[in-house]
């Protein structure tokens, strides 16, 4: 264990600890305890910055099964360290607010911090493992501690069913994910990110490298809330706003986004990945855009923002895929302009994001409500908030001077250079791109006035809160905050701080196969770059946006503006009440409780199963050569047998159906008698005896009531399932016969009639071979008559009496 | 004691006897002729029965003092103890010996270890089926 392995696992160590430290150190906010923990690890992780911004990367491998090819390595290039620098940055943030958001005195908050520091842990662990097995372990711990983390006020219902709809989803994504990374395994038999890159035409000359493509994507897509799996967000908003602000807008929905940059090296440059990373993007980023625009909640408004902030994201990384498809040349560098957009867009949302949801947070602690129709007249009286709120509105809206801006420009290029792509069919619909997406940006732009006119201006009606002295948060509350908002503006005005330290080595691991050794990307961001088509597509977002947002009166009384909900759960609602109701459903229908109709099951699935395979396998035989002849006193015992037989369904009296039975069993002994087993003969006449013997006895002590009113009911469906069954016995006895003719072989009976005398001392060849030869099979046939009769004596004697619980 | 029943008593009384003895015979003879433990052992236990359907329960009981869990048990441990024992020279589980000798009645008889395997199955198959029968039978609910 390598400190680097000591640091991933830190926060699961540290959750161990926490309920013993809120249990026993009541006076101080557990919290506190928490908040060393991700500045450690963030220290740590900004001292790692030169070897990966040099190119560098550290790899470290503690073996768990090794047997398997599974092995806890902890690799760490570009793409994990920007992640790991916003995971415990803003982790630290986060905890930071939390301690202030979540009271000390009403809150459990040792579940709180157990449940996010498992979080943390997890998110650490899957942009941290290079092995497949490893990382999808920890996938489904972010699933399970978001699950947990969302349901976190469980008594309330839609926490619950947030919860219930977000692990659905994520878990099902994660499992075709899990397909997927066996996919891989069989294709390099190696588990490992890195060897699979390195072996990479074993995976793209195969024919499962598209289901894996796929497997892998669903899994991505489902994690960050990509159309059509968005619908878990928005009803993630219940979860506390810390967990909102962390889980939902910076780190586990961008667990997808990693998943597809880390594999854009293996599946990148495949017209398949291409287009459905673009597509499915650009859904999302339209859909996310025009569906926030609708809603009234602030943090609703910020999930659907979220999920078409994604998309883009999703959709700049399949445009940047492209690139992979020249090799090195001009034309690459023009297309990973997208790749740089998205890994650019991906840390500036990550701020930007994360300070709204805080702020909004705020807003809700202090007023008691999110609901921007009862918003309003903020401004003035809270100040901080406000000026934060805008900072975050204008670089998620795209404005300059803040660092959504950039992004947002360098996403209208990447999309108009992809319009102009010659490859992959692109130059047919390529032109949708730009407007898709210019469409999407003016909803955003829409939406992030909505949000900053609503709650912010126009006059201040206490009436609407709750709250009775509305004011401005604490300080503490709001440091994490302005923190972020200060990033957005430094990073709006040096871009260039982050070109060489993360951006750089992040597209460097995204699109290793590009570079020559000791080559590395140069990035360089500015804000003013001429006016070109980009600067105008802005122009027009902002001019359009306003005029929409001008006439809101007019188009806000929409029906469609009216509803909220996505109409997508409807498909979701409906699917989970039809799966239940498919369910009992089919098992009402089978699962009758009725013992005849299982055994009627069986015999049923034994006719389908053996007479296909004599179908199948054309088995059927009849073979008469070695039939002896028949004399007539066996013809007599035949028809006789058989006539008890037929006859024994159509008594209607219990006692000669008994006397009937024994009848058959005695016949029976004539037939072993016939040939010639006396041993059998004998036994079978006393069993037979006994048998009938027994049968009296238990119909004696049948229920007076239903005395003698042994009918049988004609049945059709049973008798041709017994029929049947009688003819396939028949035909399998008779083939069985013809087939041991013709296979010839030897039987073992020789063996017993030469060797009984001899090595057992005995004429008796039945006895002999029943004690002596295979005398184990009598010891055990002795003790199942034994556990039997035992068995009759506690049924019967310990019955209990009463209606005690057995 | 029903006093009415004399015929049945007396031609138990005879017949059961035979009906032992026959059982006796077919147990020794399962070596070489058709019988065994097993048919022996339902033979005596068709006699018991006999006798159980023309006594009562109780006299039954004072002339038949057995438990017939315990005797199930004691077969079974025959059984097994024959088997085990020729582990003890070394021979796998269950192997059976069998030697001839001269007895002084009997003349030449032939020994075999599968004898009192055979006397375990046939205690066990006594045991069991008057046990269920009489449960069963004595069972008043």
């Amino acid at each position: 264990m390598t400190v680097l392995h000591w640091a991933t696992i830190s926060p699961f160590l540290l959750a161990i600890l926490i309920p013993f430290l809120y249990k026993y150190v009541r006076p101080i906010h557990t919290g506190w305890f928490v908040l060393v923990l991700p500045l450690v690890l963030f220290v740590y992780f900004i001292q790692l910055l030169p070897v990966t911004s040099a190119g560098g990367v550290i790899e470290q491998t503690v073996p768990w099964v090794p047997s398997l090819g599974i092995n806890f390595t902890v690799y760490i290039d570009g793409l994990s360290l920007l992640f790991l620098l916003l995971i415990t940055g803003i982790g630290a943030l986060v905890v930071l607010y939390s301690i202030y958001y979540l009271s000390k005195k009403t809150e459990k908050l040792n579940n709180f911090y157990v449940y996010l520091l498992m979080f943390m842990g997890a998110m650490q662990g899957v942009v941290l493992s290079d092995n497949l097995v490893v990382l999808y372990v920890f996938w489904e711990i972010t699933s399970v501690s978001s699950a947990l983390l969302i349901s976190y006020w469980y008594h309330r219902e839609k926490s619950t069913y947030g919860a219930q709809k977000s692990m659905l989803i994520t878990v099902f994504g994660g499992l075709a994910m899990l397909g997927g990374f066996s996919l891989l395994y069989i294709m390099t038999g190696t588990f490992s990110i890195r060897e699979i890159i390195g072996s990479l035409d074993l995976v793209t000359t195969s024919s499962l490298f598209l289901p894996a493509m796929f497997l892998i994507l669903l899994g991505a897509f489902t994690k960050s809330a990509q159309f059509p799996f968005h619908i878990w967000l928005p009803d993630a908003m219940e979860a506390p706003t810390p967990v909102s602000a962390y889980l939902h807008s910076a780190t586990m929905v961008k667990a997808g986004i990693y998943l597809v940059a880390r594999f854009t090296p293996v599946f990148g440059g495949a017209a398949e990945w291409f287009w459905t990373l673009s597509i499915f993007g650009i859904v999302t980023l339209l859909w996310g855009s025009i569906s926030a625009v609708r809603q009234k909640d602030l943090k609703s408004i910020l999930a659907f923002s979220t999920i078409s902030q994604l998309g883009l994201i999703m959709c700049l990384l399949g445009l940047g895929s492209a690139s992979l498809y020249f090799g090195y040349g001009d034309e690459t560098a023009l297309y990973t302009t997208a790749i740089l957009a998205a890994v650019f867009h991906l840390i500036n949302h990550a701020t930007f994001k994360g300070s709204l949801f805080m702020t909004v947070g705020i807003i809700d602690h202090e007023t008691g409500t999110r609901d921007i129709r009862k918003l309003g007249g903020l401004m003035t009286i809270m100040p901080v908030t406000f000026t934060v709120s805008l900072i975050g509105l204008a670089s998620m809206a795209g404005l300059p001077p803040f660092n959504g801006f950039l992004s947002k420009e360098m996403f209208f290029t990447g999309v108009l250079n992809s319009s102009e792509l010659s490859i992959f069919n692109m130059q047919t619909w390529g032109f949708l791109f730009p407007i898709l997406a210019w469409i999407a940006s003016v909803f955003t732009f829409v939406y992030c006035l909505v949000m900053f006119f609503q709650t912010f201006t126009g006059k201040f009606k206490p009436e609407n809160y709750d709250v009775k002295h509305v004011h401005e948060a604490p300080i503490g509350m709001l440091i994490s905050p302005i923190v972020l908002g200060s990033l957005v503006v430094i990073f709006g005005f040096f871009p260039n701080l982050l070109a060489y330290t993360l951006i750089e080595p992040a597209m460097a691991s995204i699109l290793p196969n590009l570079l020559e050794a000791d080559e590395r990307f140069y990035v360089n961001i500015y804000h003013w770059h001429g006016f070109n088509t980009e600067l105008f597509m802005t122009i027009g977002v902002i001019a359009v946006g306003t005029m929409i947002f001008l006439l809101m009166k007019k188009w806000a009384k929409l029906a469609i503006y009216q509803k909220e909900r996505d109409p997508l759960n409807w498909f979701y609602d409906h699917s989970l009440t039809g799966l239940v109701r498919g369910a009992q459903f089919t098992t009402r229908i089978q699962m009758t409780g009725v013992l005849r109709d299982y055994f009627a099951y069986m015999c049923v699935f034994m006719i389908l199963l053996f007479g296909y395979s004599m179908i199948r396998y054309n088995a059927f035989a009849i073979d008469t050569t070695n039939v002896t002849g028949i004399d007539p006193f066996m013809w007599i015992l035949t028809i006789l047998f058989i006539g008890a037989t037929v006859v024994i369904p159509f008594i209607n009296h219990r006692i000669t159906a008994i006397i009937l039975v024994g009848v058959i069993g005695f016949l029976l002994a004539l037939f072993f008698v016939v040939f010639r087993a006396p041993d059998l003969a004998l036994t079978q006449l006393l069993v037979e005896t006994v048998t009938v013997v027994l049968f009296m006895l238990a119909f004696y002590h049948l229920p007076e009531l239903r005395k003698e009113s042994f009918k049988p009911r004609f049945n059709l469906v049973n008798l041709i399932i017994s029929i049947g069954v009688g003819v396939l016995v028949t035909a399998i006895g008779l083939s069985a016969a013809a087939l041991g003719n013709s296979a010839n072989f030897e039987f073992i009976s020789e063996y017993f009639i030469q060797n009984s005398k001899e090595l057992a001392g005995g004429y008796n060849m039945v006895n002999v071979i029943l004690v002596d030869f295979r005398g184990l099979d009598t010891l055990l046939e002795v003790l199942v008559l034994g556990i039997a009769a035992l068995g009759v004596v506690t049924m019967i004697k310990l019955r209990m009496t009463g209606r005690e619980d057995v | 004691m029903k006093s009415n029943e004399v015929m049945l008593h007396t031609l138990t009384r005879v017949v059961t006897f035979l009906i032992l003895a026959f059982s006796v015979y077919l147990f020794f003879a399962g070596h070489n002729n058709p019988g065994g433990g097993f048919i022996g052992g339902l033979m005596t236990a068709c006699a018991l029965l006999l006798m159980y359907l023309g006594f009562d329960m109780k006299s039954m009981k004072k002339a038949l003092p057995f438990n017939y869990t315990t005797i199930i048990a004691v077969g079974l441990l025959i059984s097994i103890a024959t088997g085990v024992s020729s582990m003890l020279f070394g021979y796998p589980f269950l192997t059976q010996f069998f030697e001839y000798y001269q007895l002084p009645i009997l003349g030449e008889t032939e020994l075999t270890t599968a004898l009192p395997f055979d006397l375990g199955i046939y205690l066990v198959v006594v045991g069991i089926a008057l046990l269920i029968i009489l449960t069963i039978a004595e069972d008043d609910a």
